[in-house]
């Protein structure tokens, strides 16, 4: 049974109150796995409140993660409904705040909110509806088991009473509250609203322009404030010229703001605070800062780059991280030795809403604060520590955000609006960075050089594989976005392999961004695979079938159990297989045109992906089609927005592929906007053919893993097109003259 | 200065520096926060507005310039049949994934499908790339669109 997956372990329990109106709250706990993310190690939760059923018949959700375009606001609640079986056009979703003690972890990251919440929230629902039913079973005098429901209506066939959810809600408030684990779940072929696709709850009120973004929140009397820091990473505020700022037109406030030594959260700058965002920012002119920028102004891509390339051919790495056999012995008894050099560069973030936040420091010592936040209960621990207050000092309205792709489980901004509302007690204050704030200083997709050789038999098998990776050591934190995984694939089915490393120092912040390791490592080792596989005579799937040909599933590394968990070849060769029947692999393609294949498994996702490419007469890269088969599980929650994933992690990928690349010089970055860090824009979209493959399996998380296969796909592709190897991103077309 | 501009038909009276972008007088001088801020430079279409009935970035314009011209902003986008067909037929997609984007590519949309009904596809994309969707909703974009345009809507 694939229920049997990661949330068996989990014990929950319910509590009721009966609601002034007649209804019934039900709140649920769950003590979750613990799950270290980005630093944040998960919280237990004591009490959480998600079902509400009102005297009328609707039906309060609280979606409790918060919502980045992934569309959790939607799906969570899915599979409260779904287990209540409520009438879902009477469900309202409202979003919880910032509460660990009340909801548990609260998190937009790792695609974890699937395999996290899919046996946990049905529970929720499924409690509730337990209740009901003992309502309706004590008030018609009938066993419980006599009882069914419709959408919102308790039924008793037999004698044909019915009586809706909210005519029973206040008596269900009474009723004895059951164990969530003794209650059967549904059957996967009874699910009325998983599976069913359904439109962002808030998409209604964005089409209609409604402020609910969180730099759209208005508060009377509130006032607008910029902060100007250091280009150069690592620097300190020597001094800067704060009358001349507040001499500005519609300035209200200017003062220096100290770094509290942590650059994750607070680093030294200026606020200036105005009546008019655009004020404050244009104040900014005025401020002749200077900073001492030490030794890091010296540093640059190119000197990373050098320094790389020179510790590659050196070849004394730091540390082994993953070794076993002996893989010198294997590449010296190797028929074929493969090498090749793989680089990429930093990458930003650039959600579509700049970074902001706003606070209040409210009369009664609370901060209270409206914040687009990924990890709100992160920020909400950062703030009250800075400020010295207990957490519940600290209250944190999560607001919907436009886009977060991992820049937002960095906080900084909530430290800087804490850092300047502290200063004006009673005054809300509105933080916004302008886009060149947010390209200059983002948490960057660490870049990264590997040096890698495989070694091959007579048969072409891999008989051993070594990768040495020049990262950075970015000084601690529990989730490294520099570092990759000890088991990366093919490590598991080659005997001799030896991973290591070497760390550069560097200022230059860096942070997980959609997908991380992933996103650079799957372009690494499926390029470099694809050269395996061309050497040995074969195709890159024939490649990867051939590897993991009779094996059997793998334990997790992530700490998961159960089924959906560890490494499974055999959904490695379902959506490899499925794909190359979809893309027609191996059958001719249009003239000038080739296609190139790429596959990758993360975050419990597994993606085959074909690329039919071609160079345009101006050597510019044209990218026609896409085929995807993934495997996230049993069952696809909600259809719209999972497609939707994987549509845009496709076209994100082509992006960075082709055309994205923050380059440091100075000491800081050289991009500053979407003039010169160029996104995707439509007439570059391809069309994209993707399917699911069902497996028995419960259900992960799409937010990530339909985007690292693209990139390596995209180039093997390029490779078949023009015989010409990319091994560093973004592609240089002059590669192709 | 002083500012008397048409905003979704009403008369507004604005005190502001002449060369505050309209962007900003709508979203905080008159707290009409549907228009979006996204880039302050013109290149991402975030911003949009129509002047006259034209897609125009309301971050690159300023207030000292609109003069007596129309401005229209997402607030309003109902009150035209192109508008209204076009918010439903992004419902009808589920276009968004973070939607932030959006109130600047239904306005860019609408003024597209107002000036030519019936838009081929390389119309949609060249009407349509100068605004940026980072989450790449493209294809539903597109789809939502053509969708109206084939109801013939903008041709009532």
């Amino acid at each position: 049974m694939f229920e049997a997956g990661i949330a068996t372990s989990r014990r929950s329990f319910l509590k009721v109150t009966a609601l002034a109106g007649g209804g019934l709250t039900l709140a649920a706990s769950f003590p979750m796995a613990a799950r270290a993310v980005a630093g944040e190690a998960a919280a237990t939760a004591e009490l959480n409140a998600f079902v509400t059923i009102n005297p009328d018949n609707t039906i309060t959700i609280v979606g409790k993660n918060p919502e980045i375009g992934q569309g959790i606001k939607t799906m969570l609640p899915m599979l409260i409904a779904e287990e209540l079986d409520a009438d879902w056009d009477q469900v309202r979703i409202v979003q919880g705040d910032s509460n660990a003690a009340k909801y548990g972890p609260q998190l937009a990251g790792g695609s974890f909110a699937t395999p996290m919440n899919w046996i946990p929230m049905r529970q929720t629902g499924a409690a509730a509806r337990a209740m009901l039913l003992a309502a309706a079973a004590q008030r018609w005098g009938v066993p419980a088991g006599e009882l069914s429901t419709e959408p919102s209506v308790v039924v008793h066939a037999s004698s044909g009473r019915r009586a809706t959810y909210g005519e029973l809600a206040s008596d269900a408030a009474h009723v004895a509250v059951p164990d969530p684990a003794s209650i059967q779940l549904k059957d996967g072929a009874d699910f009325r609203i998983i599976g069913r696709a359904i439109g962002g709850i808030d998409s209604p009120k964005i089409v209609r322009g409604e402020g609910i973004f969180g730099v759209d929140t208005q508060l009377p009397g509130m006032v607008y404030a910029a902060y100007e820091r250091s280009r150069v990473f690592g620097a300190r505020l020597v001094s800067a010229d704060i009358e001349a700022a507040k001499a500005a037109p519609g300035v209200i406030n200017a003062f220096t703001v100290e770094g509290n030594g942590n650059a994750a959260e607070l680093v030294d700058g200026v606020a200036i605070i105005a009546s008019n965002w655009w004020l404050a920012n244009k104040a900014r002119e005025r401020l002749n800062p200077q900073w001492d920028t030490g030794e890091w102004a010296g540093h640059s891509s190119a000197k990373y780059d050098a320094d790389a390339r020179a510790l590659m051919a050196a070849g004394q790495p730091q540390e082994e991280f993953a070794s076993k056999g002996d893989v010198d012995a294997a590449l010296a008894s190797a028929t074929q030795v493969i090498e090749g050099e793989y680089s990429y560069p930093f990458l930003a973030h650039v959600a579509m809403e700049p970074m902001n936040c706003t606070a209040l420091m409210r009369e009664d010592g609370v901060m209270e604060m409206w914040a687009p936040t990924q990890i709100p209960q992160g920020g909400q621990a950062s703030v009250a520590a800075y400020l010295g207050v207990p957490q519940d000092k600290v209250l944190v309205h999560i607001t919907r955000m436009g886009g977060g792709f991992g820049r937002r489980l960095n906080n900084d901004y909530m430290m800087q609006v804490a850092a300047i509302a502290r200063r004006m007690p009673g005054t809300p204050v509105q933080l916004i960075w302008s886009r060149e704030d947010d390209v200059r200083t983002d948490y960057y997709r660490p870049a990264g050089w590997h040096k890698l050789r495989a070694g091959l038999d007579a048969d072409g098998k891999i008989i051993g594989i070594e990768d040495h990776f020049v990262t950075f050591d970015i000084n601690g934190g529990a989730f490294n976005p520099a570092a990759m995984p000890a088991d990366e694939f093919p490590a598991r089915y080659v005997s001799n392999v030896r991973y290591a490393q070497t760390k550069m120092r560097t200022a230059v912040p860096m942070g997980a961004l959609r997908a991380p390791t992933s996103n650079a490592v799957a372009f690494v080792f499926q390029s470099f695979l694809d050269e395996v596989a061309h050497a040995s005579g074969r195709d890159l799937p024939t490649l990867l079938l051939d590897i993991v040909e009779g094996a059997e599933p793998e334990p997790s590394t992530m700490g998961f159990t159960g089924p959906s968990a560890g490494f499974d070849p055999r959904r490695l060769r379902a959506v490899t297989r499925k794909v190359m029947e979809m893309a027609n692999w191996g059958q001719p393609v249009a003239e000038g045109r080739a296609l190139g294949f790429g596959y990758y498994y993360s975050h419990q996702g597994y993606f085959a992906e074909v690329v039919e490419a071609s160079l345009t007469d101006r050597n510019q890269v044209a990218v026609h089609n896409v085929w995807c088969a993934g495997d996230v599980g049993a069952h696809i929650i909600n259809p719209h927005g999972a497609m939707n994933q994987v549509e845009g992690s496709i076209i994100d990928g082509i992006g960075q592929a082709l055309q994205l690349a923050v380059e440091i010089e100075g000491g800081a970055a050289k991009q500053s906007n979407f003039n010169n860090y160029q996104l995707p824009r439509m007439p570059m979209t391809p069309v994209i053919h993707a399917e699911f493959v069902l497996s028995d399996n419960s259900p992960t998380g799409l937010g990530e893993p339909a985007l690292p296969p693209v990139i390596p796909a995209l180039t093997n592709a390029l490779f078949a097109l023009t015989g010409k190897r990319v091994r560093n991103l973004p592609i240089d077309t002059s590669l192709f003259t | 200065m002083a500012y008397t501009v048409t905003i979704n038909g009403e008369t507004r009276e604005i005190d502001a520096p002449e060369d505050m972008p309209l962007l900003w007088v709508l979203r905080q001088e008159l707290g009409m926060v549907g228009t979006k801020f996204g880039c302050g430079i013109g290149m991402c279409g975030a911003c949009t507005v129509h002047v006259d009935g034209q897609a125009t970035r309301s971050c690159s314009l300023p207030i000292g310039s609109v003069g007596d011209r129309q401005i229209t902003t997402i607030e309003h986008l109902s009150q035209s049949p192109v508008g209204q067909a076009l918010q439903q037929a992004w419902l009808d997609e589920d276009v968004m994934q973070c939607g932030y984007c959006q109130s600047g590519q239904l306005m860019s949309a609408t003024a597209l499908l107002n000036r030519n009904p019936n838009p081929s596809e390389t119309e949609i994309n060249s009407a349509m790339q100068g605004n940026i969707c980072r989450c790449a909703c493209y294809t539903r974009i597109s789809r939502a669109i053509a969708q109206v345009a084939a109801e013939g809507t903008a041709n009532v």
